[in-house]
């Protein structure tokens, strides 16, 4: 299923910047960078489990806020894409 | 059933992979031009000389991603696997089984049989979608002879006796190949098989997706435990996966001898996409290979219903669902093994 995740991170100190950084690398160990802090991940249950379970150790719930958006199997109808920062489909052919 | 996962084709020469944390990086004079988690990825395939991090190769070898190098023209020349996975008891069966000539001609008979019935498939569907468009007396004779075949290969006694039949099979086939390309004629034709190298277009395009079918029946043995290199049909030679070419037999006219024909028919490539080298062998062109690379992807997502398992499966898991039925009658759960017969 895909899953959309943006979130915010409060940044005003040192330990916030830190939240950040590690909030990003999650998300980009489970999916894609499509907007500065929002990610497409592709994953199935188990995978978003762990996903889920790692952000929510790393974030301060009275200062930072996650949002899961689920966009389901057929994600590809629901997602469209205008201007610049071409992504990738994770399900079509890839080839560099 | 598994998920399909998606195979990553690098056809850039100067690419270096990396890792990064859980991602796949490349980079083309360090300047990363893609990047993707590894989950996404069920292998990644690399044509020409590129170099990638031994961190990487850590990581695919892990996570069970297979990472193979071919060379530039698709001729395979390493891949990576981690620790061996799966059942030691089902290896040693497979040994002991693979040393017995009666075991042996038992397999080795349910694999032709599967290809040839599917090489008569290819006919038939022929016939029966173009009828009207040529002389297909010849296509009607080689259809009826590869039915007999398919009863005399199931009654042979001995490996001999089914590479005979085989081989015999196979020239048949062969030999009405030209009479299915109907478009192109003048760029395309085939009077024989010809390997290594391909002689003609047509023959450089079986070529190449024999290549990926290889690499993809490989895995799909090293992904149920069974050790793709000791074959029942195909003895064993250093450096030649023998049970991926066992196997490999039951899909080669349905994936790859139809998908070469329908790329032709439908103009998707054309003459233009070949080069003739020195020694007389054809290949793809760079560009050509894209092309090729993105139809088989395709071809590999369509879904059909498997006809033993019964399940609906996308035709990329084909290999997979084989590697299943056959380490499942290695270990004697099954009291046959169903070759994949196309309907």
């Amino acid at each position: 299923m895909m899953v959309l995740i943006t979130y915010d991170v409060n940044t005003t100190t040192e330990a916030g910047k830190k939240r950040l950084r590690h909030v990003a690398k999650q998300c980009i160990n489970y999916g894609q960078r499509v907007q500065n802090s929002v990610f497409e991940c592709l994953v199935d249950p188990v995978q978003f489990a762990q996903l889920r379970h790692r952000l929510e150790e790393i974030i301060d719930k009275e200062k930072d806020s996650l949002r899961y958006y689920y966009l389901g199997n057929n994600w590809k109808n629901r997602v469209e894409h205008v201007g610049t920062r071409a992504t990738f489909d994770p399900e079509g052919t890839i080839i560099v | 059933m598994r998920k399909l996962l998606n195979v990553l084709y690098v056809t850039t020469p100067d690419a270096f992979l990396a890792k990064d944390g859980e991602n796949l990086v490349v980079r083309l004079q360090d300047k990363e031009v893609f990047r993707t988690p590894i989950h996404y990825l069920e292998g990644i395939v690399t044509f020409g000389y590129m170099g990638s991090s031994p961190a990487l190769l850590g990581l695919c070898a892990e996570r069970g991603v297979s990472l193979t190098f071919l060379n530039e023209h698709g001729k395979f020349l390493a891949s990576v696997s981690g620790p061996v996975k799966g059942n030691v008891l089902l290896r040693r069966k497979q040994y002991r089984m693979a040393d017995s000539a009666g075991d042996c001609t038992k397999l080795a008979a349910r694999f032709i049989m599967g290809k040839i019935a599917n090489s008569r498939t290819v006919l038939r569907r022929f016939i029966s979608d173009h009828g009207d468009k040529c002389n297909l007396s010849r296509i009607e004779r080689i259809s009826k002879g590869l039915a007999k075949n398919i009863v005399k290969v199931s009654n042979a006694t001995s490996l001999e006796e089914i590479r005979g039949i085989e081989g015999e099979t196979a020239r048949d086939y062969f030999s009405v190949f030209d009479d299915m390309i109907l478009n192109q004629k003048e760029s395309f034709f085939m009077k024989e098989r010809s390997r290594r190298p391909p002689m003609d277009k047509v023959n450089a395009l079986l070529s190449f997706f024999y290549t990926l079918l290889v690499n993809e029946n490989r895995s799909a043995l090293e992904a149920v435990g069974l050790d793709p290199y000791v074959g029942f049909l195909h003895r064993d030679r250093p450096g030649r996966p023998g049970l991926a070419l066992d196997l490999m037999e039951e899909f080669r006219p349905y994936l790859a001898d139809r998908l070469a024909l329908n790329l032709i028919n439908r103009r998707q490539i054309t003459g233009e996409d070949f080069v003739k080298k020195e020694s007389g062998g054809v290949i793809l062109k760079e560009e050509a290979r894209k092309t090729v690379l993105e139809a088989w992807q395709k071809r590999k997502r369509d879904e059909l219903t498997h006809p033993y398992l019964n399940e609906k499966i996308p035709v990329g898991l084909l290999p997979y669902a084989q590697a299943l039925l056959l380490s499942r009658y290695l270990r004697g759960d099954l009291d046959d093994y169903p070759p994949f017969v196309w309907k």
